[in-house]
């Protein structure tokens, strides 16, 4: 199959539906001619014409409240906020208005709009461009949250996201934007709130989020070779989550290590785990672990970034003493 | 340009050695970063040099600043410490934040260096904050808050403005306009850019409107702003046209055409300054050559002690986040 990196799957989204539908735009610092700064909107302006693709002002907070206003005209906007850091700014428009306008007028008024952003460590950029806030967004009611982790997901969902009438937000990730993947030539969509076994085992249960898949998924490779069979589960949607296929899994292992990028206090695993622990505690021969972030703010030391978050050797090892 | 022979020679050579040591250190912070000895991000201050060391030059030692992202020039200014300054960049433990912060978010409260900041914009509420303790202690000093047009489109800038304004604190806004946000060209989103110190008359306060790549209008136009402001009688907005001669970061790439990256870097506060000090008689070819020399000196010694210096330990990867 055809091979595209986790941007072009994104930018082959965007095209795809603002081709289709000319209510769809895109709204973003540095998304015309710079051509995004993850390069996901790259030739988009020319394609679109400025209109459609809007760049603005650096001003978060705007950027989210005209994605709401249009949206609630009967657009269908696609905002950009390259950085998650910075939609610390945003959070107003997106806690009492984004999640909640669809919730305050029932029926009437829908909220067709999808915030693109980004998370995780990488490179040594420090901790103001470095963080995994999805959490933050996951205890907010009326969002839904995706977190693509390969090309196919990313395009597939983007896609779903864009048509979907309440408000998603699509976490993508810095490390990912150069992976490149199978992305099928005809259009396909990937449903929101459908997770995705990414390999298959019978010992144990890694189930990751977005970036953190591939070393789960390299983790599960070397475990292999210590005799141990790991299943990893891609939820892909964090809201809703896919409690069923994360409940089967478990019910097959009777084992879960749930591992992210983000710091661990309170973070999506405290979530799953809870989830895990009404649902399928009879099945469980162990608690629910979690391996994720440290509980500090990373440092811009790109020599201490990897003590700071989990890798596939740190998951190995932990799964490893798990079931050791 | 006007004759530089008014002026204490003091001064003029004070002028001379700040924007050197700004342009020396940021010339060879370029090469290292190009050559990979560093990771992360770095954005370096090279064209703008006459604003952090005019505005500086009119502070006191225990006076305060708030920076950007593009912070190392304010530090410099400032009074920074190369040995402390090249060891933070290079994620080493003599680092003036112990080589946790690095580039973006470099700070030295010894000097009164508040921050290097992440997030466009958000250094003006904190130099408000600083005012109000300033006020509040009765110690006369100032603080000034340097920040960009592109930062002056945030909410921020509006909050901070009016809030300073109303409370007559001794804060000057020193608007550094090179007429880029980020990746944006800025007059590309902002209706009105030349004159943004026009924007005080809103908050009833006085605006200026200055030539930013000359030093000694930088000089006497914040000298007289933290007069006015230690005096009691309030904030002050700078408005002082320059040129980025970089990307946003380094190893951008730049949306300017080549012709308007010329452009910009047609426009050199440092040549032409040394051009009127030559043309006035208060400096040589020679002399002007020694002081290079001599500056790039403590310069290459600088990185020589960073490159030579311990890494953060591992084991230090969770210290910090508690005051002890």
């Amino acid at each position: 199959m055809r091979q595209l990196q986790y941007n072009e799957a994104l930018n082959e989204a965007l095209i795809e539906e603002m081709t289709r539908d000319e209510k769809v735009i895109l709204i973003g610092e540095d998304v015309g001619a710079y051509g995004g700064v993850f390069k996901v909107s790259k030739g988009l302006l020319e394609r679109f014409g400025p209109e459609r693709i809007r760049d603005t002002p650096i001003c978060e907070s705007a950027i989210i409240g005209t994605a709401t206003g249009a949206a609630l005209m009967g657009m269908r906007p696609v905002a950009e906020i390259s950085f998650i850091d910075f939609i610390l700014l945003a959070m107003d428009q997106i806690g009492n208005h984004v999640a909640k306008i669809m919730q305050i007028a029932p029926g009437l008024l829908e909220l067709p709009m999808v915030i693109r952003t980004e998370g995780g460590v990488g490179g040594g950029i420090g901790c103001q461009h470095s963080q995994s806030l999805e959490a933050l967004f996951a205890h907010l009611p009326g969002l839904k949250i995706v977190m693509p982790s390969t090309p196919y997901d990313a395009k597939g969902l983007l896609k779903t996201a864009i048509r979907d009438n309440t408000p998603v937000m699509c976490i993508e990730n810095k490390k990912l934007y150069a992976l490149k993947g199978p992305v099928p030539e005809e259009e396909y969509f990937v449903p929101i709130g459908k997770a995705d076994v990414k390999r298959e085992g019978k010992d144990i249960t890694i189930i990751a989020t977005s970036f953190m898949v591939h070393e789960a998924l390299k983790a599960a490779e070397a475990l292999e070779k210590d005799g141990i069979s790991a299943e990893v589960v891609d939820p892909r949607t964090l809201v809703p989550l896919d409690v069923d296929t994360l409940v089967a899994s478990v019910k097959k292992t009777a084992r879960a290590l749930v591992v992210h990028e983000a710091v661990e206090r309170c973070g999506i695993g405290a979530e799953i785990s809870a989830v895990l622990n009404e649902k399928a505690y009879d099945y469980l021969d162990g608690p629910v672990l979690r391996h994720a972030g440290l509980n500090v703010s990373l440092p811009q030391n790109w020599h201490l970034e990897p003590v700071c978050i989990p890798s596939a050797d740190s998951i190995r090892e932990k799964v490893k003493s798990i079931l050791g | 340009m006007e004759s530089l022979k008014a002026l204490d020679k003091g001064l003029v050579e004070r002028m001379h050695e700040g924007m050197l040591r700004i342009r020396l250190f940021e010339e060879t912070q370029s090469r290292l970063f190009k050559a990979g000895e560093q990771e992360g991000f770095t954005h370096l201050y090279l064209g703008e040099e006459a604003i952090a060391v005019g505005a500086c030059l009119a502070l006191n030692p225990d006076d305060f600043i708030t920076s950007t992202h593009r912070g190392h020039g304010h530090m410099i200014a400032k009074g920074g410490d190369f040995k402390k300054m090249f060891a933070e960049l290079y994620g080493r433990t003599p680092g003036a934040c112990l080589g946790r912060s690095g580039s973006l978010h470099i700070a030295d409260r010894g000097i009164g260096m508040l921050g290097a900041n992440g997030l466009v914009g958000d250094g003006n509420p904190i130099a408000v904050g600083a005012g109000y303790s300033i006020r509040l202690r009765g110690t006369k000093q100032v603080v000034a808050s340097f920040f960009g047009d592109g930062a002056s489109n945030q909410g921020t800038f509006h909050e901070s403005l009016n809030m300073a304004a109303s409370f007559d604190l001794p804060v000057v806004f020193v608007l550094e306009n090179n007429g880029m946000s980020c990746g944006t060209i800025t007059a590309s989103v902002c209706k009105v850019l030349q004159n943004l110190g026009d924007r005080a008359v809103a908050y009833g306060i006085p605006g200026e409107n200055i030539d930013g790549m000359d030093v000694v209008e930088v000089y006497r136009t914040v000298g007289k702003a933290v007069e006015r402001a230690r005096a009691g009688k309030g904030p002050t907005l700078v408005n002082c046209q320059t040129f980025r001669h970089h990307g946003h970061f380094e190893g951008d790439i730049d949306v300017r055409t080549p012709q308007q990256i010329k452009e910009a870097q047609s426009h050199d506060a440092v040549a032409d300054f040394e051009k009127r000090m030559l043309r006035d008689g208060l400096a040589t070819e020679k002399s002007i050559r020694e002081r290079r020399e001599r500056i790039q000196a403590l310069v290459d010694e600088a990185v020589d002690f960073a490159r030579g210096a311990p890494k953060a330990p591992a084991a230090d990867a969770m210290k910090f986040v508690y005051a002890e």
